[in-house]
């Protein structure tokens, strides 16, 4: 056997890094339990916790009645209790019906009482998959402007795994929005030792002297694409993955833009009041001074996520979007 | 301020039956609860004055008090949002193997909230060692009992959860003490949660700015006349506990302590405004 093959053998999918993460996290520390709909016999809706049962037991892997709220309830008294509870929304879009527990309860209860809650709920999230308005949501913006809630959203498989081993470590609420369209799509070959991502730091998964785009989860791929297009314009683009929602590593993106002088704001949720919007303020805040031309953002427009397929893709980013941004920016 | 004028027994009641290693999760007037728990009036009032020396720091104030080590959670405004967290916390008793209980309630109107039903659902499916109570004091704010839900007793809301729902009188300290006593022991058991109706009459305005002038005055007046304190002395003194001038000596004891924490509580220091800023986010998690 060559090496390459030995290789490609130990590749795994983002889907497959974050059950690794699970069950690496859950032998390591017998206080970590998971909880959700459909996680235990099925499996859960995308196959993740699959056999996790039949290893763990029950009270370990619990699937839990049809309620949202309730469910991410009962995680918030268990974490207050010193457990260490991962709960699964079959998908993020459904993170709606726990929106009071996870916003009024989980973040505010350590600010108010001094007393953590170190829970990490997991969210599938995105479109592109063609799921229509109630299973394709980015609800992070949502969060984003909750404090006392840390958010994470991984673009690789070696961040997914190391991202999600942090947030189960961490004592406080995490919300892990894993990508619904990364889950097969793409693969790697990861560590065979323990490793974490630490929160709160970002990555340039492609350093360029240009233009910064500044993006996370699935996009990230859609901004080296189009980078690969502008290098052959000369144009050499710098492609920052947040990886980390909150607390946002403000140093990295600083940084950034003091290189290149340009920004471009990209994300896959909608346009007003997102991410990008506030990361745009900072810039005007802080970098000011250093830009050479208007912040861009590139973000769907403010409608719910279409199902049928020419409006899906037309509310969608572009690599093509990216590239005509870049271009404008270019000229300046 | 929401205050238990009419309703003390129930708080007294429930919290003297458990055990020092359970964990309550009180509503917004189980001021006895703390008291039970050991939450001084000095730092009772601290909290109330928004001072340093209350158990939030001035993060929170009114009843929302809370502390790990002496088995209280800090109540949400959003009522019925700590029943599904009570549930966790007896869920964490269930799967660490450890015979505590969790007790926790929410008002009448409280038990509208599908956080209530959510709660009392998933409790009773896992069959968790928690005990749920409703002090049903005929009010939800200004809305009577019969906007609110549809039936008479609120303990019939058990039964769609397959647990038991019991009727008691929660202006009798005792009735309350052993009910609950007989809930926790079989949540205890394993047998799973227990739904209590604790049945009153709120004596005061919802909040003390409210006069309330929606209850009607006869209503009032015949509840005046099973007040839980009264009742409790009567049946002290019936069994040969205590008499006026015993109640008199604890009256006038508790008043001193009551003053000490004022003045306690009026000396201590206000936060500094930069303190806003801390523990948005923990640094390390406990085990409790
Ligand atoms: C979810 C929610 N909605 C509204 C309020 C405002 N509010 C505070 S107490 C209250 C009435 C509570 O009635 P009940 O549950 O019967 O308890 P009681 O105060 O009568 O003991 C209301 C409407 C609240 N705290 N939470």
């Amino acid at each position: 056997m060559t090496t390459e093959t030995v290789q490609r053998q130990q590749e795994v999918t983002y889907l497959e890094a974050i059950s690794q993460a699970l069950d690496e996290e859950m032998t390591r520390d017998e206080r970590v339990f998971l909880m959700g709909e459909d996680i235990g016999a099925y499996g859960g809706a995308f196959k993740i916790t699959e056999g996790f049962l039949q290893k763990y037991g029950e009270w370990r892997v619990l699937d839990t009645p049809l309620a949202e709220s309730g469910f991410v309830g009962a995680a918030i008294g268990a974490a207050l209790m010193g457990l260490r509870p991962v709960v699964e929304m079959q998908f993020a879009d459904f993170i709606s019906c726990a929106f009071d527990q996870i916003t009024e309860v989980a973040a505010k209860n350590h600010y108010r009482w001094g007393a953590a809650v170190p829970m990490v709920i997991r969210a599938p999230f995105g479109g592109g998959v063609h799921g229509g308005p109630f299973h394709s949501e980015c609800p992070e913006g949502w969060f984003f402007h909750s404090p006392g809630l840390k958010i994470v959203a991984p673009s690789t498989p070696y961040d997914a795994k190391g991202l999600l081993k942090a947030a189960i470590r961490d004592p406080n609420p995490v919300l892990y929005f894993e990508h619904k369209f990364l889950y097969r799509r793409i693969k790697a070959v990861l560590p065979s030792e323990d490793y974490i991502v630490p929160i709160g730091k970002a990555d340039v998964k492609r350093a360029g002297n240009d233009i910064s785009v500044i993006t996370y989860s699935a996009m990230v791929h859609l901004a080296l694409e189009a980078a690969q297009v502008l290098a052959k314009e000369d144009i050499d683009m710098e492609v920052v993955d947040l990886r980390t929602l909150i607390p946002l590593d403000k140093e990295t993106i600083y940084g950034s833009v003091r290189k290149t002088s340009k920004a471009i704001l990209l994300h896959e949720d909608n346009k007003t009041g997102g991410i990008g919007a506030e990361i745009a303020a900072l810039l005007a805040e802080e970098c000011f001074d250093y830009l050479d031309g208007p912040i861009l953002r590139i973000a769907p427009p403010d409608t719910p996520v279409p199902f049928s397929t020419p409006l899906e893709e037309y509310f969608h980013p572009k690599t093509s979007d990216i590239v005509s941004a870049a271009r404008k920016l270019a000229a300046y | 301020m929401y205050t238990s004028y009419g309703m003390e027994a129930i708080a007294i009641g429930y919290a003297s039956a458990l055990e020092r290693d359970d964990v309550i999760a009180p509503f917004h007037r189980d001021m006895g609860a703390f008291l039970i728990r050991g939450f001084t009036p000095g730092e009772i009032l601290a909290q109330y004055l928004g001072k340093r020396t209350g158990p939030s720091k001035g993060k929170d104030g009114n009843v929302h008090m809370g502390d790990l080590n002496r088995g209280v959670i800090s109540f949400v405004s959003h009522l019925a949002d700590n029943l599904p967290v009570a549930t966790g916390i007896a869920l964490a008793f269930k799967i660490r193997g450890e015979r505590r209980v969790t007790f926790t309630g929410t008002g009448d109107g409280g038990t509208s909230r599908g956080d209530f039903h959510e709660a009392m659902n998933f409790a009773a499916v896992r069959k968790l060692p928690v005990v749920f109570f409703c002090n049903n004091n005929q009010y939800a704010y200004s809305t009577p009992q019969r906007l609110q839900m549809a039936i008479h007793d609120v303990a019939d809301r058990a039964k769609a959860y397959g647990m038991p729902g019991e009727i008691v009188d929660g202006n009798d300290v005792a009735a309350v003490y052993l009910a609950s006593t007989r809930a926790i022991a079989r949540a205890r058991a394993g047998e799973g949660p227990t739904f209590l109706e604790f049945k009153t009459m709120r004596m005061h305005g919802h909040s003390e700015h409210d006069p309330a002038k929606y209850v009607p005055r006869e209503l009032l007046e015949e509840w005046k006349k099973k007040d839980p304190i009264l009742k409790a002395e009567q049946l002290l003194n019936q069994l040969g506990y205590g008499a006026d001038a015993y109640f008199h000596e604890i009256g006038e004891r508790v008043k001193k302590e009551v003053e000490a924490g004022l003045e306690f509580a009026e000396q201590s220091p206000l936060p500094e405004g930069p303190e806003v800023l801390e523990g948005v986010f923990a640094e390390e998690a406990g085990s409790y």
